[in-house]
């Protein structure tokens, strides 16, 4: 409407006026569904009696809210909209020079995680810096692993797996009962776990060969079940829902981290503390994501990688070219299970406990949920969604000034899930393709040029 | 043509749970030829072609190439054997590149025509150049078909399988594609077999063609015999503005 896009005096004085109208319209709608729901509440009085109590302040508040709401859409959002989006038209697409920050954005990212422990520390001081790196850093840093070992499976090669977890929780065990009942060492076990996880990761792969799509998801989300389920019931082995404690710490090439004489600490003549253990294990888990996310960008380039994505493309037209698909997904699931498998062997080290709590279903999810969020395929966009997650977590953990606000009894991470149900719905709608929707080329003639979200379907990086 | 065979189908019956969709089809490709098949929908034309393809495999009869037997054996390993097949509705890979397509075309290869090949294919279509960047489900109907043959030329391939490739095109953009067809065949020797709806330009193309119909072929000869036999004309020619 070229009234909206060019608003002149008398059209906005229209405008104001219809969005009075609306929003009066929205408000009356408001009180006639509320009015009964929000403004009387059926309550016991003293004597047991159903008494009706009248909220009506409560039920003021919404329709003021509802008016305001509606009015501010109709009055300024929606012409802005319509504006931005003719501006964005009308400009013509200029092939700006990315800037530094953007051309060299993972290198960049990459030494600011290294550095971040340093930093943390000399802010906060050695026993002030635990928060830090192990709440904020290694415990996001353990989901950007999972979620980038997930992408394998669900951003390249567009098997929807929703019992990633699984794989977590066999490297997870594998490195419990092995370290304790046969003393080996993390460094034996790490490779280990992941072996066993790929392996496991083939086993959920056979048969679901033919599956695809929402009968894929459905199959992947029980095996996740029975893993945990095994897990718990296994009791000689697992212990079940009391779990195995007592897990030994990872040592830095034979130096332990503990108060003995040959411990880390005495060794370099610094104050015991267990600060200097998150640190070891903050970069240890740098160096696995660095892993992860290397023999990913590796294996886009590889046949192999190819392969998956055009798996993810058209199966049929994949094996009219030579494609065997069926070694095709088994390699994606157990590429995709061994960095679960290696996650799963940190998180044991790190937590010296595991049991069956760990591997819900809802830890799937929140993996799934940041591949998706992030943009699948993109690691970039990942990572920016495991940190919002992960970090959004615990910042809600934080906010202690909100107890002010709500009362005492105010636990601000209660509403955690909420807040993500509402910030997905809202990520969804702005940027359907996630975070960062474009898909770099692995294949160009003369140049790379990234292929603008633009082009690409929904839901697919 | 006195050329030795490449492809040969004999008394091949394929069945889709219990209904026979190819009922002992015959049909022979010489090196060096385009071959069509024409027939109306749901003769069976593009089951042969899959069942040549093996997906799914005939139930009896067999499928020889090149002097082996294909036809127990795995759809990839056929592939292997250079039979490109551009199946039907074109399946490129829609959120790959131009460039990335005829990269997966070439993945049987070692790599190491690729460039060559690359340059062959968009002198070939030089419109696959300029697009080469863009994502194939960007393109428009025409170049993806043109994308999907490339895409089956990157394999260096012994026997094309064209499954209608003038399918939803435009009639200048098909003729534009059987051109390429025709010019790959007479400037490379490359044998040709092929599935057409639009039988009046298949068999102006072709040395012979076969009709299928009802999953049996009923008549086989030259592209110029069958083109002036009434009973085609009747069944397959009249009634359309050519």
């Amino acid at each position: 409407m070229a009234t909206v896009t060019n608003p002149s005096a008398a059209s906005t004085g229209s405008l104001t006026a219809k969005a009075l109208r609306e929003a009066t319209f929205t408000a009356v709608m408001t009180f006639l569904m509320f009015a009964l729901f929000i403004g009387l509440k059926t309550d016991q009085n003293m004597r047991n009696e159903l008494i009706l109590v009248p909220r009506w302040g409560m039920l003021a508040i919404l329709v003021v809210i509802a008016f305001v709401g509606r009015f501010a859409m109709v009055a300024w959002l929606q012409p802005w909209r319509t504006a931005s989006k003719a501006a964005k038209s009308a400009a013509p697409t200029v092939d700006e020079d990315a800037g530094f920050v953007k051309r060299n954005f993972s290198k960049l990212a990459i030494l600011a995680l290294v550095l971040y422990p340093p930093i943390i520390l000399w802010i906060f001081g050695v026993q002030g810096s635990l928060k830090y790196i192990d709440n904020f850093g290694i415990q996001i840093l353990i989901y950007v692993m999972l979620a980038w070992g997930l992408n394998i499976v669900v951003g390249l090669a567009g098997l929807l797996d929703l019992g990633y977890v699984a794989f977590y929780a066999v490297g997870a065990y594998s490195y419990a009962l092995l370290s304790i009942n046969f003393g080996f060492s993390f460094w034996i076990l790490l490779p280990l776990a992941g072996i066993l996880s790929a392996f496991w990761g083939i086993i959920l792969g056979f048969p679901v060969l033919r599956l695809k799509g929402d009968y894929l998801a459905i199959v992947t989300l029980a095996f996740g079940e029975i893993i945990r389920l095994v897990l718990i019931n296994w009791q000689d082995v697992t212990k079940g829902t009391f779990g195995i404690s007592g897990i030994p710490k990872i040592t830095l090439f034979g130096i332990p981290f503990d108060a003995s004489p040959n411990g880390f600490a005495k060794m370099f003549h610094l104050a015991p503390s267990s600060a200097y253990y998150k640190v070891f294990l903050f970069y240890l888990i740098l160096l696995l994501c660095l892993l992860t996310a290397f023999v990913t960008i590796r294996l886009r380039r590889l046949p192999i990688g190819r392969a998956w994505e055009a798996l993810r493309e058209d199966e049929i037209a994949c094996r009219s070219l030579g494609i065997n698909t069926v070694t095709t997904k088994l390699t994606a699931f157990a590429i995709g299970a061994m960095f679960g498998g290696f996650a799963g062997s940190f998180f044991a080290a790190r937590q010296g406990f595991v049991s069956p709590e760990s591997f819900v279903f809802l830890e799937s999810a929140v993996i799934l949920s940041m591949v998706v969020l992030g943009g699948m395929g993109s690691l970039t966009g990942i990572a920016i969604a495991a940190i919002a997650m992960v970090g959004g977590t615990e910042l809600l953990r934080e906010m202690d000034f909100l107890k002010h606000v709500f009362g005492p009894d105010f636990t601000p991470e209660l509403y955690r899930m909420l807040i993500f149900g509402l910030a997905m719905v809202f990520m969804m709608l702005v940027r359907p393709r996630g975070f960062v929707g474009t898909r770099e080329p692995t294949a160009f003639l003369f140049e790379r040029k990234a292929v603008s979200g633009a082009f690409t379907k929904e839901g697919h990086g | 043509m006195t050329a030795e065979t490449l492809l040969k189908v004999e008394g091949v019956e394929t069945f889709y749970g219990n209904i026979r969709a190819l009922a002992g089809v015959d049909v022979e490709v010489k090196k060096g030829e385009i071959v069509s098949l024409i027939g109306a929908n749901g003769a069976g034309k593009s089951t042969l072609m899959m069942t040549i393809c093996g997906s799914p495999q005939a139930r009896t009869g067999t499928v020889t190439f090149d002097g082996q037997d294909i036809t127990r054996m795995p759809t990839h390993h056929i592939a292997r054997l250079r039979i490109a097949q551009s199946p039907e509705g074109r399946r490129i890979f829609p959120r790959m590149t131009v460039y990335e397509n005829l990269q997966m075309g070439a993945s049987l290869d070692n790599q190491k025509y690729f460039q060559e090949d690359v340059e062959k294919m968009f002198t070939l279509f030089p419109r696959l150049k300029e697009r080469q960047f863009q994502r194939g489900g960007t393109l428009s109907g025409g170049e993806q078909q043109m994308l999907a043959i490339a895409r089956a030329l990157m394999a260096r391939p012994k026997l094309l399988m064209l499954d209608e490739p003038s399918l939803g095109l435009a009639p200048l953009v098909s003729k534009q594609i059987f051109a390429a067809i025709k010019l790959l065949n007479e400037q490379q020797g490359l044998t040709v077999f092929l599935v057409e709806q639009n039988a009046f330009a298949a068999l102006k193309l072709s040395h012979r063609a076969y009709v299928l119909v009802n999953g049996s072929i009923t008549m086989s000869g030259s592209g110029a015999e069958l083109l002036a036999n009434p009973e085609v004309r009747a069944a397959y020619l009249e009634g359309g503005a050519h």
